[in-house]
């Protein structure tokens, strides 16, 4: 039975099967939970001593390396596809828009827990800045940090409009009351509260809202997602 | 041979009684495969990070009440190292450094025979622990309703007042394994009756609950209901916990099913029928 479990795994169309259960549980949850369902936020006591860092640590990116010597100066992040006014943001700009700060939970898949003080731009204040068109679907982030040794393979993510306009959801440029640091995204990462940490992209250099993501690397939604990862990751 | 069989011969003097429905046959074995790919893909889950933890987060300035651990001493042999309240132990072979699939020790918490897949694998290892869990509790639905509907429950499970009196020479025949022929096989005994309510109120809906409370989905329902728990890392130990309570259940179950009759209880589950010894034989 356990070897043919195993042959199960390895099969093109058994795992298929298995994923069937992911738009069960999205479908789930979208029903029992409200749109605009918050995440539990903390105590200022109840803060992780300090935040781990996770995956990429320090980019080997040499344009992101430059940008992070130069003290992010130079930081774009340009917010464009499906949308009436594209933008191009500086950190200044960012800092300029609408805010949120809250204390959360960071839910890694691999089962840990870590909880800090967030603060970043509303990402509906981007939105509404852009003026989506009606055909976006997705809201598409793209990334400074290659994960592959020879610097290919950018990490991205993505989310859906529900996940984009909750109040919880924001490019964050403050960790614990200071900057960002490199090692946890700098200069911005996503917290998007009700899903696990993997969909949390770091150092973000590039929004895009488009209407499908089949054709964008892997062609599912993101850089975990291409390889077997839940792309609704509410659990 | 001759003489086995006459010695088995009063044995089959008695009459077959359907003991069990064709709906709880099902779900009973629907359970059975679910449970165990639940248990051996949750073993691999755990290996991506083993370590539990008491509280809100896994990093609260306090160390893991519980981790398994692999270590590589100077000679560059990989050891196993469990520790539990702060206590180490070496379980190198057992947990942290284990056999994998070609028999060579790697550093995996649990064997290879013990989890799906055999090796560690995340993502795989998700995939078949979240959609079983949907069988799961579907099966545990449908079951729950067909108890009550069908009196199941009432009838069969639910302890009377003989039962409740009989409790202290119910332990002491289990102690004994002693165990009632005749008519009185043909109903649970009262510890028997006891430990399934318990694994189906207690410990099955625990082990749910602690598994949807680790959802940064669900939790949003009603922020901070997993605080009930202490927290979602303790969520998640208890769900580990259970997990094991769960195993102890199922061995004690399979031993009762072997000493009271392995054919005969198999037979029972499989086609419903249980033969039922003559009375006063």
């Amino acid at each position: 039975m356990l070897a043919g479990c195993e042959k199960l795994s390895k099969s093109e169309w058994f795992p298929k099967v298995l994923e069937g259960a992911e738009s069960v549980t999205r479908s789930a949850q979208r029903l029992l939970l409200p749109r605009k369902a918050m995440a539990q936020e903390f105590a200022e006591s109840d803060r992780s001593p300090s935040f781990r860092s996770n995956g990429t640590a320090m980019p080997r990116n040499a344009q992101y390396l430059a940008m992070a010597a130069g003290g992010f100066e130079n930081y774009r992040l340009d917010v464009g596809g499906l949308v009436g006014k594209p933008v191009s943001l500086s950190l200044a700009d960012l800092r300029a828009l609408p805010s949120r700060t809250q204390i959360t939970r960071h839910d890694c898949v691999e089962g840990w827990s870590a909880i800090a003080k967030w603060k970043g731009a509303k990402l509906s204040a981007v939105l509404d800045a852009v003026q989506p068109k009606a055909s976006a679907r997705f809201v598409m982030f793209y990334c400074a940090d290659p994960m592959e040794a020879d610097g290919t393979s950018l990490y991205y993510e993505s989310i859906d409009m529900e996940d984009a306009y909750h109040p919880q959801t924001i490019l964050a440029y403050d960790l614990n009351d200071t900057r960002l640091p490199i090692p946890n995204g700098a200069p911005i990462r996503l917290r998007v509260e009700r899903q696990l940490g993997y969909k949390h992209a770091k150092y973000i250099t590039r929004i895009e809202l488009v209407e499908s993501f089949a054709n964008i690397a892997g062609g599912k939604g993101g850089y975990w997602e291409d390889n077997g990862y839940e792309w609704y990751a509410g659990i | 041979m001759q003489q086995e069989t006459a010695a088995a011969k009063p044995e089959r003097a008695g009459y077959l009684y359907y003991r069990h429905r064709l709906p709880v046959r099902i779900m009973h074995w629907i359970n059975v495969i679910a449970l165990t790919i639940l248990l051996m893909s949750g073993l691999n889950i755990f290996g991506a990070h083993p370590s539990l933890y008491w509280g809100k987060s896994s990093y609260a300035g306090r160390p893991a009440i519980f981790q398994i651990d692999a270590d590589s001493t100077a000679d560059n042999r990989i050891v196993g190292k469990t520790r539990i309240f702060g206590h180490e132990f070496d379980t190198t072979g057992w947990l942290g450094a284990t056999r994998g699939s070609d028999g060579a020790l790697v550093a995996s918490s649990f064997p290879s025979w013990m989890t799906i897949p055999d090796e560690r694998w995340l993502a795989m290892a998700r995939r078949w622990h979240l959609f079983f869990a949907w069988i799961f509790v579907i099966n545990g639905v449908c079951y729950l309703a067909y108890s009550i509907a069908s009196r199941h429950l009432a009838r069969d499970l639910a302890p009377d007042g003989n039962d409740v009196r009989s409790i202290g020479r119910s332990f002491l025949d289990h102690l004994r394994f002693r165990h009632p022929k005749g008519e009185a096989s043909k109903r649970y005994n009262v510890l028997q009756k006891i430990a399934y309510l318990v694994v189906i109120f207690v410990l099955l809906p625990l082990i749910f609950l602690m598994g949807v409370a680790m959802s940064p989905g669900v939790d949003a329902l009603i922020p901070g209901w997993v605080d009930v728990f202490g927290g979602r890392q303790s969520a998640r130990t208890i769900h580990f916990i259970v997990a094991w309570l769960l195993v102890a259940f199922v061995l004690i179950h399979v031993f009762e099913v072997i000493i009271t009759g392995l054919w005969n209880n198999l037979r029972s589950m499989i086609t419903g029928n249980y033969r039922a010894a003559r009375a006063c034989r």
